[in-house]
């Protein structure tokens, strides 16, 4: 069926900037505050106030542009883009138009055939509006009977991110966006959280049966909130405007609105929108000129990013694909991971294995990031040490992780305290050795005719004796020994 | 010279006195912040209900503000050599805790929480606000009568308009109820009344003051300036207010020159130029006579004239009627009831509720404005309109850029008529923007301009203005000349230069 | 140069002005007639000619990433026509942004 049809997307990126303060006054930049706490005379929209732009968010939407390679331009102006919402205190949002700070960019995603590289078309500066509540009804604008705004946002340093339109399915965006996230994560310029808004996702979406030149009717599609749901609500337009191609009922242009609860998108614009921004050169703020020295001194101190990490990982580390996929997801997980694995000596796959088998399943029952876990990586290694070592069993090294996981603390203290330590004291065991095979003489004997078989139950048995505490291996050392030689 | 002997303003009363002369007066202990205060208050009081110049008067606190400057005079900590000279504001410049309106019924009820920087600067200098003056809604017009508080009258004939849009505060000067007093000018709004009521105005060039707390009209144009009844005067406010502020972000960031050294050096050598393309320009001949004599008496003074070209200058009026309408409209889509100012209470829904409220807050030329430059910047109309005249301005960047090469100052009427009948031009919107005919040149391009009075005209008796244009930063040569001028004249400070009230 | 009603009310709405029979007839008429001065500059070959959105000769006008008190939230609401739960209250919003 679906080879029938080809899926065109492209993605437009709001992401918050992590300044101190806002883009155009001084403002502090935070998450929460009582409403209408955070701002000032000049991000209310005051008569006579006037916009200073914000030093920090240039560099980052400089980083941003340098680190998805992008043209930086030489010369660039803000414009104002002017339409009237509530929620918007000068009725104009100041923002790039013809003239970006960042054009003709890519991003290398992972894909099936090893890459794929997304084109950028522009990255752009704006400045992010205020907050609406909706009262009465069932929350959203269309039931409300009136709605209270909050500008505690208003202001806040946003960048634009314009993708072409190279995306070819839900899956395909899904990880363009986690790719995206690594991406500004590593270079610091966001907390990118799409459950707090601070990363934004809109997208295109338009379907063509295969082999025609005219892309389809393009319907934009909004309120994605998770990383999950660019994947679920793609994935049901895609879906949606198959049938309407199968079923000959057109399609039109428009805004759909992603229901998070059903999975399913719905018309939000129901009649005709006439959309004049009626753009031109904000006259308050002068032309912004990078000089090529700023730039370039931008451009040394970018850290390593994910495509580079990445390769990285497989030389350096040896580890596959698909684990390295995993680890750079997230450019703090790919940190951990290398403090770990710089304070093992062993093989880094052990490390590896560890932490997305064991220590992520954790993360997941407690419901938290990496970030917050109380472990610190170096304790991981040690942890690992010690099973190497003999010290604990694997089985017990679990035990241990999870209580690590708890209270934070270190794996040899846990360890002590818990008893665990292996007995790999020849003497001591040899005299519990000696008693189990005085106690089964007859297994004893099978193992001595030559049959090995039995020989677990009686590891068991001396296991039992010491309550799990002697090292397996010198106890079968020992045994063999005694009765195999 | 005039016929009538001329007073030395140091025996005026203290009304009629210049700031300057107000500063010497304290300086030398001679004179009290107090008295002088109160004279000009009292002077102020007995001109209003003629001039109509205030919109708000802070007359008590200015009495306070005195007392406190007297004290540091006592204790040698003044602020300025200027401490404790009264001033007033055009009703655009923000002053905390204080209404300001900008002459429209959307923001009557609107007390700021913050000053204007142009304010805080003067505050700074221990200057004291007798209040917030009149002006056309929003520095939209050029004769006060579209304030929506109604219009203020030029003293020396209150049949007729002061001006605009700085009008209130030209009116007040001229008729000693301020010895100065600070106006914006987006097309001429402080240079057109200080030439109708016969005072000195100035057009710093833009970026020299701050526009922070100057209520927007066009970003691009707009730019504070002083309003004083002679050039040392308005030079010193200036020198007061000018130079680079960080919440300005066209602000120049630059040294400002001392504006009074060197000011009596004299204009000998100096060369200025008159616009061709100016002749004509619907010129009154009582105007064009006066302003001929003031020629006259530059070459006198050692100033070689010469005739030069500006031809893109006669597209100004249409590049600035299209760019000013444009901005503002912009600039004035903040005023929708949500935040602040005037709400229409009834209306149902937030469409509704911003389309009524502007409808009833603002008046019928800012409305009028705010249609022609959404026009101008909407879908299909933007290349034609507002691509266009931004693109004429450059042509008259360029030809001023080659008028510089041959002069220093350029020289022409500041406004082509003298004083008009109230409600004579408010039929036609046309005819009133091209009184700006002269002056709007300079806003597009940032040059800086001073208005100074050079007499009377002999049709009606209403004084005329001489414009004096400088290049961008250069308003010490425009100070020089105009002082020169104004001292050759005699006329300022003279019982003759004062309106008959 | 003659503005059509049609024109008048989409630009009136682009506004938000909601003018009266009246005021509609009339601004048609007067902006017709200030933009037919306006079409002198039509004329005018300006090809190659840069626009000047700028007349002030500064670039890289930032400031420093610092904070700066904001107001208090009482003098943030202070002017409000309409506040509810420290917020400002407006009527229904009508249309998504
Ligand atoms: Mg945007
Ligand atoms: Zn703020």
């Amino acid at each position: 069926m679906s080879g029938r049809y080809e899926t065109t997307v492209g993605l437009e990126i709001h992401v918050e900037l992590a300044t101190r303060s806002k883009m155009f006054c001084g403002c502090r930049v935070a998450f929460a505050g009582a409403p209408n706490s955070r701002v000032c005379p000049v991000c209310l929209g005051f008569p006579g106030t006037l916009p200073v732009a914000n030093e920090k968010a240039v560099e980052h939407t400089l980083r941003i542009g340098l680190a998805l390679g992008c043209d930086i331009a030489e010369h660039c102006l803000f414009h104002r883009k002017n339409y009237f919402y509530p929620d918007m205190p000068k009725n104009y949002q100041i923002s790039q138009y013809d003239s970006p700070l960042c054009l003709r960019g890519h991003l290398d995603i992972p894909s099936k055939t090893g890459s794929k590289s997304i084109g950028i078309t522009r990255v752009h500066i704006e400045e992010d509006t205020g907050k609406s509540q909706h009262v009465g009804g069932d929350g959203r604008i269309a039931s409300s009977e009136y709605s209270l705004e909050d500008f505690n946002r208003a202001g806040t340093p946003l960048v634009e991110i314009v993708t072409e339109p190279d995306i070819e399915s839900g899956e395909e965006a899904t990880t363009f966006v986690t790719e995206l996230r690594a991406l500004l994560e590593a270079l610091g310029v966001s907390d990118v959280r799409m459950d707090e808004g601070s990363l934004r996702v809109d997208a295109n979406i338009s379907v063509r049966r295969a082999g025609e030149i005219e892309h389809g009717t393009k319907v934009e599609v909004k309120n994605m909130n998770s990383i999950r749901s660019v994947g679920r609500a793609l994935a049901f337009e895609e879906e949606r405007q198959r049938r309407a191609l199968d079923e000959g009922s057109p399609l039109v242009q428009e805004t759909r609105h992603f229901d998070e609860k059903s999975g399913a998108t719905s018309s939000m614009r129901s009649k005709e929108h006439a959309f004049d921004y009626r753009y031109f050169p904000e006259p308050d703020l002068v032309p912004l000129e990078p000089s090529a020295h700023w730039v370039a001194d931008i451009q040394k101190t970018l850290p390593e990013l994910p495509p580079e990490r990445r390769q990285r990982f497989v030389s350096e580390y040896g580890l596959t694909p698909i684990d390295v996929g995993v680890l750079t997801a997230s450019s703090s997980t790919a940190a951990w991971f290398e403090d770990a694995a710089r304070a093992y000596a062993g093989d880094p796959k052990k490390i590896v294995n560890w932490i997305i088998a064991d220590l992520f399943g954790l993360l997941n029952v407690a419901g938290i990031e990496l970030s917050a876990c109380r472990i610190a990586p170096p304790q991981l290694a040690a942890l690992v040490t010690m099973v190497d070592a003999g010290t604990i069993s694997g089985t017990q090294a679990k035990v241990v992780l999870a209580e690590m996981f708890r209270s934070g603390s270190p794996p040899r203290e846990i360890v002590r305290a818990k008893g665990m330590e292996q007995v790999s004291d020849k003497g001591a065991i040899e005299a519990f050795i000696d008693e189990a095979i005085a106690e089964n003489p007859d297994v004893a004997d099978k193992v001595r005719g030559g049959n090995p078989g039995p020989l677990g139950f009686l590891v068991g048995q001396v296991m039992r004796k010491m309550n799990g505490q002697a090292n397996p291996k010198v106890v079968n050392e020992i045994l063999h020994a005694k009765l195999l030689s | 010279m005039s016929g009538r002997a001329s007073t030395p303003s140091q025996e005026a009363p203290l009304q009629w006195r210049t700031a300057t002369e107000l500063a010497r007066g304290l300086e030398a202990r001679e004179l009290s912040a107090r008295d002088i205060t109160a004279a000009i208050i009292e002077q102020s009081n007995a001109v209003e209900p003629v001039v109509r110049a205030y919109l708000k008067s802070t007359h008590e606190r200015a009495l306070e503000s005195a007392v406190a400057a007297d004290e540091r005079w006592s204790r040698d900590t003044t602020l300025s050599s200027h401490d404790g000279v009264p001033l007033a504001y055009k009703d655009i410049f923000v002053t905390r805790g204080v209404a300001t309106t900008c002459g429209s019924r959307i923001l009557e009820s609107w007390i700021p929480p913050y000053d204007a920087t142009v304010v805080s600067r003067c505050e700074g200098a221990g200057l004291t606000s007798l209040g917030k003056l009149n002006l056309d809604e929003f520095a939209m017009g050029s004769s006060t009568e579209n304030s929506a508080f109604g219009p203020s009258r030029n003293p020396w004939n209150t049949d007729c308009v002061p001006g605009g849009s700085s009008g209130g505060a030209a009116a007040l000067v001229a008729a000693g109820g301020v010895p100065w007093a600070w106006g914006t000018d987006t097309g001429g709004s402080v240079r057109q009344p200080a030439s109708l009521c016969g005072i000195v105005g100035v057009k710093p060039t833009y970026g020299r003051v701050s526009r922070y707390g100057l209520i927007a009209f066009a970003s691009s144009l707009d730019q504070a300036g002083p309003m004083a009844r002679s050039v040392e005067d308005a030079a010193a406010l200036l020198q007061m207010a000018a130079g680079h502020d960080p919440m300005d972000a066209t602000s120049i960031p630059r040294e400002v020159p001392d504006y009074l050294e060197g000011i009596d050096e004299g204009i000998s050598g100096m060369r200025i130029g008159i616009v061709k393309e100016f002749e004509g320009g619907g010129t009154q001949p009582g105007v064009r006579s006066k302003v001929e004599d003031a020629y006259r008496r530059l070459e006198k003074l050692g100033a070689s004239l010469e005739e030069i070209s500006l031809p893109s200058f006669e597209h100004g009026i249409s590049a600035y009627y299209l760019i000013a309408p444009a901005e503002a409209s912009s600039n004035l889509a903040r005023y929708d009831g949500v935040r602040y100012g005037y709400r229409q209470a009834d209306a149902a829904d937030i469409v509704a509720m911003s389309s009524r409220t502007r409808a009833e807050g603002f008046g019928d030329e800012v409305k009028r404005r705010v249609m022609l430059g959404t026009y101008a910047l909407s879908a299909g109309y933007y290349e034609a309109y507002y691509g266009k005249a931004q693109k004429v301005r450059t042509l008259i960047i360029e030809d001023l850029e080659r008028a510089y090469s041959s002069v220093d100052l350029i020289v022409s009427p500041t406004s082509p008529t003298t004083a008009f009948k109230l409600g004579e031009r408010t039929s036609n919107p046309l005819e009133m923007y091209l009184s700006d005919i002269f002056t709007v040149p300079v806003n597009l391009a940032g040059n800086a301009a001073i208005s100074v009075p050079c007499g009377l005209s002999l049709d009606d008796g209403l004084p005329v203005g001489l414009q004096l244009i400088a290049p961008a930063l250069d308003e010490k040569t425009m100070f020089r000349a105009a002082y020169a001028f104004e001292k050759d004249l005699g006329w300022a400070g003279t019982a003759e230069s004062r309106p008959p009230l | 140069m003659v503005i059509e009603r049609s024109v008048v009310d989409h630009v009136a709405r682009l506004a938000r002005l909601d003018l009266s029979e009246e005021e509609r007839a009339r601004m048609g008429a007067e902006l017709s007639q200030i933009l037919a001065h306006a079409d002198r500059i039509q004329a005018l070959d300006l090809d190659g000619v840069e626009p000047t959105s700028h007349a002030v000769p500064v670039v890289n006008a930032l400031r420093q990433d610092e904070v700066k008190p904001s107001l208090e939230q009482e003098e943030s609401l202070a002017g409000a026509p309409a506040v509810e739960a420290e917020r400002f209250r407006v009527p229904r919003i009508i249309e998504e942004p």
